[in-house]
C-alpha cells in the first residue's frame, strides 16, 4: 500500500510551448485535507484532471491510491470523488435521479443506492430539495449537488474543485465543516480553492500555486505568518488629535498618514504589534473611536509570492 | 481497504449511458415532433399510393411485388412516393438525435463529472451513439408498420413471404443509412463545441448532398470523363457514389421492385433478348450488395472518426 493516498513527483504539463503545471511534487495523506490555493490559471484544474487520469502528464508521476491515473483510471476513479469546478447536472432530471445516474456509473447495487442517494442528500442539507429538476437549482445548491455526487461511491479520496464558490457564507461553513467531518473519517482530500481565507480555516496543510509552481507550501498558520508584512491599522479618534505628532518618536511606528475620513489615521507597524500600538495611544490619553485591521488582500498574498518567483527567475 | 478486481467494473458502462439517453430521447419533444411529422407524411405518401393502384386494379393483378409499388409510386396529390420520402427525410432523426451529442454535455458542464465516475471515455461515446440507433430503429420500424397496415386496408392485398423479406431488408438498411447520419451528427458533436453550429452544418450538408448532390457529381463527372460520352457517364456514376444518399437510392430501389435487375448504366447490348422476369429477394441482395457493404463501411469510418477524436479531446471546455 502506498504511503500517501496522492503523491505526485516532478509531475508536469506542457500544452506546446506553456508549462502548466511545473515538476509539481506533493503528497497528501490519509485523514488530510490539502488545499492548492492559487489564482485563476495557476494550473491547479489541469493538476486536478491529471490526478484523475483525465489529462496525461508530460512528465513525471502522479500515484493516486497507489495506482498510476492515467494508466489505471477506473481502479483510480472508482475511489476519488471529484467536484469539478462549475459542476453540471441533467437540467430536466431531478437531484435525485441525476444521483440514481451516478449510483449506476457507479455499480451500486439499487438496493444499496437509494439509502446510500439519502445519505448523501442529507448530508449536504437537499433533502428536501431532491425530487426538484436540477434545472431549477440555485448555483449553491448545484454545488452541494456536486458534492453529494462525490459523495455516493463513498470515496477514499475526495477531490473539489473551488467547493466553496457560490455559496452563501452560512452555507461554507456547513461544507467546510462536511469536509473536515470526512477527512477525520480518513478520507483524504484535496481541495483548490483561490479563496484563501476561507479555506486556510480548514485546511491542515496548503500550497500555493502560482503559474504552475509551487511557490510555498506549509499550514496556513506558517504561510500567514511568512506571508505578512506590516500591518495596516486604521485608527479612528475622537477630538482633533494629530497622530501624526503623536506617534512621530514611536519606535514601532513605521508610518502614519491620514485616513480617507477626518479623524481616522492609517498607522502600519511591524507583524503582531497593533496592540502595543493601541496601548501606547491609549496611555497618551487619545480618545479611540475605532481600530480596524485592514486586512491584507489575498492579491497581495499571491502578487508576494509571484514576486520572488519572479526575481529568483531573475537570479537564476 | 481491500484490493478489488478490475474485472467486476469493466464493459457494460455504455449500457448505464445507453439507458439514460434512450429515456431521455423518447421523452424528449423532438421525438414527439419527428413521429408527428413522418407519420402524417408517411401515411398522405401511401394513402396517395393506394389510390392510384386501386384505380387501375383490373390491370394489376398479377404484377410482381404489387404490394410494394405501395411504398415506391407515387400518385396525385402526394409528390413523392413513401421511399423518397423517407431518404430524404431519415437523414434528419440522425441529424436530430446526434447533433448535440456531446457538447450537450460540454455546455451543461457534466463531462467532467460523468468522466470522473468509473467509466470510459469510449463508452460515454458508444452508449450515446446505441441510444441514438435504438430510437431511429423503433421510429423507422413503427412507420414501415403503420404504413403497411393502411395498405393492407386500402388495397385488401396482404403482403408475401417474399415481400416481408424484402420490406424487413429495407428497413435494416434504412437503418443502417440514418447510422451513417448519426455517426456525421457525432463527430459534428464532437468538433464543434456550439450545438447550434453543429446543427447548422450537418442540415447544409444534408440539404446539399441529397438536392443539389445529383448536380454537382454531374458536373465533377463530366471535367473527368472528358468527350467520351460513356466515360463520362460512367464518372457520374462512380462519383455520385461516393455519397450514401447515392447508395441508398439504388439500395431502396433494387430491393423494393422485382423486376430491377440492375443498377447503373445499362447498354442496348446488355438488355438485348434479355427476359424480363422478377428477381428472387436473394438475387437482388446480390445486385446491392457492394452498396450495402459501402454503407456500412462509411458509417463504420465515421463511427470511429468521432470515437478518436472524442478520446483525444480535453475534457475541459
Amino acid at each position: 500500500m502506498a504511503a500517501y493516498a496522492i503523491e505526485t513527483r516532478m509531475l508536469t504539463k506542457r500544452y506546446g510551448d506553456a508549462v502548466v503545471v511545473d515538476r509539481l511534487n506533493l503528497e497528501v495523506a490519509a485523514g488530510e485535507i490539502f488545499g492548492l490555493l492559487g489564482p485563476n490559471g495557476a494550473g491547479k484544474t489541469t493538476t486536478i484532471l491529471m490526478l484523475l487520469g483525465l489529462a496525461e502528464p508530460t512528465g513525471g508521476s502522479a500515484t493516486v491510491l497507489g495506482r498510476e491515473p492515467f494508466r489505471d483510471p477506473l481502479a483510480v476513479k472508482r475511489r476519488v470523488g471529484y467536484l469539478p469546478d462549475a459542476v453540471g447536472f441533467y437540467d430536466g432530471m431531478s437531484g435525485r435521479q441525476n444521483l440514481r445516474f451516478t449510483a449506476r456509473l457507479n455499480r451500486l447495487p439499487t438496493d444499496q443506492a437509494e439509502p446510500a442517494i439519502e445519505r448523501v442528500l442529507a448530508e449536504v442539507g437537499l433533502t428536501d430539495a431532491s425530487d426538484r429538476p436540477v434545472g431549477e437549482f440555485s448555483r449553491g445548491m448545484r454545488q452541494r449537488l456536486g458534492i453529494a455526487d462525490a459523495l455516493l461511491k463513498d470515496p477514499t479520496v475526495l477531490i473539489l474543485d473551488e467547493p466553496t464558490t457560490a455559496i452563501d457564507p452560512e452555507g461554507v461553513q456547513e461544507i467546510l465543516a462536511l469536509i473536515r467531518t470526512l477527512a477525520d473519517r480518513g478520507v483524504a482530500v484535496l481541495l483548490s480553492s483561490h479563496l484563501l481565507h476561507q479555506v486556510q480555516t480548514v485546511c491542515d496543510r496548503v500550497a500555493i500555486f502560482v503559474r504552475g509552481r509551487v511557490a510555498a507550501m506549509g499550514t496556513p498558520q506558517a504561510l500567514a505568518n511568512e506571508a505578512s508584512g506590516p500591518e495596516m491599522v486604521e485608527i479612528g479618534v475622537s477630538g482633533d488629535a494629530d497622530l501624526e505628532t503623536v506617534l512621530a518618536g514611536s519606535s514601532d511606528v513605521m508610518s502614519v498618514t491620514p485616513g480617507k475620513h477626518r479623524g481616522t489615521w492609517l498607522v502600519s507597524v511591524p507583524p503582531g504589534r497593533t496592540p502595543e500600538l493601541v496601548s501606547s495611544l491609549v496611555g497618551a490619553g487619545i480618545g479611540l473611536t475605532g481600530v480596524r485591521r485592514t486586512a491584507e488582500d489575498l492579491d497581495d498574498v499571491y502578487r508576494r509570492y509571484f514576486d520572488r518567483e519572479a526575481s529568483h527567475d531573475a537570479r537564476v | 481497504m481491500t484490493p478489488e478486481s478490475d474485472t467486476t467494473i469493466r464493459g457494460g458502462g455504455w449500457r448505464v449511458v445507453a439507458r439514460k439517453e434512450l429515456a431521455d430521447h423518447l421523452l424528449s419533444a423532438r421525438f414527439a415532433v419527428l413521429i408527428g411529422v413522418l407519420g402524417v407524411a408517411a401515411a398522405a405518401a401511401v394513402y396517395a399510393a393506394s389510390s392510384g393502384i386501386r384505380d387501375v386494379a383490373p390491370q394489376a393483378i398479377g404484377i410482381p411485388g404489387l404490394f410494394l409499388k405501395l411504398f415506391t409510386v407515387a400518385a396525385d396529390p402526394v409528390p413523392f412516393p413513401f421511399v423518397t420520402f423517407v431518404g430524404f427525410l431519415a437523414p434528419l432523426l440522425g441529424i436530430m438525435f446526434g447533433f448535440d451529442a456531446i457538447s450537450g454535455e460540454r455546455s451543461q458542464g457534466t463531462l467532467p463529472r460523468l468522466l470522473s465516475h468509473p467509466i470510459h471515455r469510449d463508452e460515454v461515446i458508444l452508449g450515446k451513439f446505441v441510444a441514438g440507433l435504438a430510437v431511429i430503429s423503433v421510429m423507422l420500424t413503427a412507420l414501415t408498420i403503420f404504413v403497411s397496415g393502411i395498405g393492407i386496408f386500402r388495397l385488401g392485398v396482404s403482403p408475401t413471404a417474399a415481400e416481408v423479406i424484402r420490406l424487413t431488408s429495407w428497413l435494416v438498411l434504412t437503418i443502417v443509412y440514418v447510422g451513417f447520419w448519426l455517426a456525421l451528427a457525432m463527430v459534428a458533436s464532437v468538433l464543434v463545441r456550439r450545438a447550434s453550429t453543429s446543427a447548422l452544418s450537418l442540415v447544409s450538408v444534408w440539404l446539399v448532398l441529397t438536392l443539389f448532390g445529383g448536380l454537382i457529381f454531374q458536373a465533377i463527372g463530366s471535367i473527368i470523363g472528358g468527350n467520351d460520352q460513356l466515360a463520362v457517364a460512367r464518372a457520374q456514376l462512380t462519383v455520385a457514389r461516393l455519397s450514401p444518399v447515392t447508395l441508398f437510392q439504388e439500395v431502396s430501389t433494387v430491393l423494393l421492385d422485382p423486376t430491377q435487375r440492375a443498377v447503373g448504366l445499362i447498354t442496348f447490348d446488355q438488355v438485348d433478348r434479355a427476359v424480363v422476369s422478377a428477381l428472387s429477394v436473394s438475387q437482388s441482395m446480390l445486385v446491392v450488395w457492394p452498396q450495402v457493404v459501402a454503407m456500412i463501411a462509411m458509417t463504420g469510418v465515421l463511427f470511429a472518426w468521432a470515437f478518436i477524436a472524442f478520446m483525444r479531446q480535453e475534457v475541459r471546455a
